[in-house]
């Protein structure tokens, strides 16, 4: 039971001691290696509860078949367009799309729609857009909001294509799985 | 901001649940807890490994490797900089400003976003977990050749 429990936190336990020799070894950097840890275990923990919250109550309430028609193989442009809003409409990191995705494939989303929630999710979050606008400017966060849209969904594709009717097949009964 | 949004929507609509079904909403919560903990363990370690790899950065050593005149070895580091890398918006594009001021050029932060955003490898654990190996490998792989290509409409559009 330990043995396993530490088996599974061996990277974050490794990751701590690295940090804690660090530390001893240069002070600054130490300090900015904590500073972004603790930055980013705020930002972990504030975001996920409601996404998790979300995923359950989705995997309660929806039925397949509601899924199947929005989301499934034959939404069409339908499909394409909620999975670019759901993506985009998210907040969080890239990792918190993955089981929000597996409860979609597991609902009957098509696997090309899955691709881009995940591509849209990863790149064209509305909150993240704002922030770059104001960072990095209209132009540069405009330029890039326009080439992203067609390059998800072309990628999305391109995945599609690229993998085996059997290996999609075998994702999506892990998804189930999970 | 965007946070408050999601919980707003969480717990109006686990309120709604709960009103409609108190069985379904007891699931609900034992689902998505189980979820969570289901990828917390390898989160945690991604995340202080993350923290970690960060002490090795700062502003000015982003500047030098990916200044104006550093060409396409620049857009290339920052690319791959952006795909190891595993920062949040709001501290990499205040970063990537600065970079800018400091003598970066617009392809590489261009690149740098862009596979930041797209490209994790660092997550690929997790996302080898919900989808394989080679899904993870095409689907990282594909996003950061992509990553050149908005570097030269970032480079072309900025250039003007």
């Amino acid at each position: 039971m330990i043995k396993k429990v530490l088996n599974q936190y061996k990277l974050f336990i490794g990751a701590i001691i690295a940090i804690v020799v660090l530390s001893f070894l240069n002070q600054e950097m130490g300090q900015r290696a904590i500073g972004m840890t603790t930055f980013s275990f705020k930002e972990m923990f504030t975001v996920l509860p409601p996404v998790f919250l979300l995923l359950g109550l989705l995997d309660v309430w929806v039925p397949r078949d509601l899924m199947v028609t929005f989301m499934g193989e034959k939404s069409g442009l339908k499909g394409v367009l909620l999975a670019i809003f759901l993506g985009s409409a998210a907040a969080g990191p890239l990792y918190g799309a993955f089981p929000v995705a597996a409860v979609l494939m597991k609902k009957g989303a098509r696997f090309s729609n899955i691709l881009i929630f995940i591509g849209a999710w990863s790149t064209t979050k509305i909150p993240m857009f704002l922030f770059e606008m104001a960072a990095l400017g209209r132009t540069f966060a405009l330029t890039r909001l326009m080439i992203n849209i067609p390059g998800i969904i072309i990628i999305a594709i391109l995945v599609e294509k690229m993998l085996k009717k059997e290996e999609i097949t075998e994702i999506y009964e892990n998804a189930s799985k999970i | 901001m965007s946070g408050y949004i999601m919980y707003g929507l969480a717990i109006s609509l686990l309120i709604l649940s709960y009103v409609k079904d108190k069985k379904k909403t007891r699931m609900a919560i034992k689902k998505g807890w189980r979820s969570f903990l289901n990828i917390l363990p390898q989160m945690l370690g991604i995340v202080t490994l993350v923290g970690f790899i960060f002490a090795f950065f700062n502003a000015e050593t982003i500047s030098r490797v990916v200044g104006n005149e550093s060409g396409w070895t620049g857009i290339v580091l920052a690319a791959i900089v952006g795909a190891v890398t595993l920062i949040p918006g709001f501290v990499a594009f205040p970063t990537a400003a600065m970079v800018l001021q400091n003598g970066g050029g617009y392809m590489q932060i261009g690149a740098f976003v862009s596979t930041l955003m797209m490209v994790g490898i660092m997550t690929a654990p997790l996302e080898i977990k919900y989808f394989g190996k080679k899904l993870t490998i095409i689907r990282n792989s594909m996003a950061f050749i992509f990553s050149f290509f908005v570097a030269m409409a970032i480079g072309k559009v900025m250039g003007l």
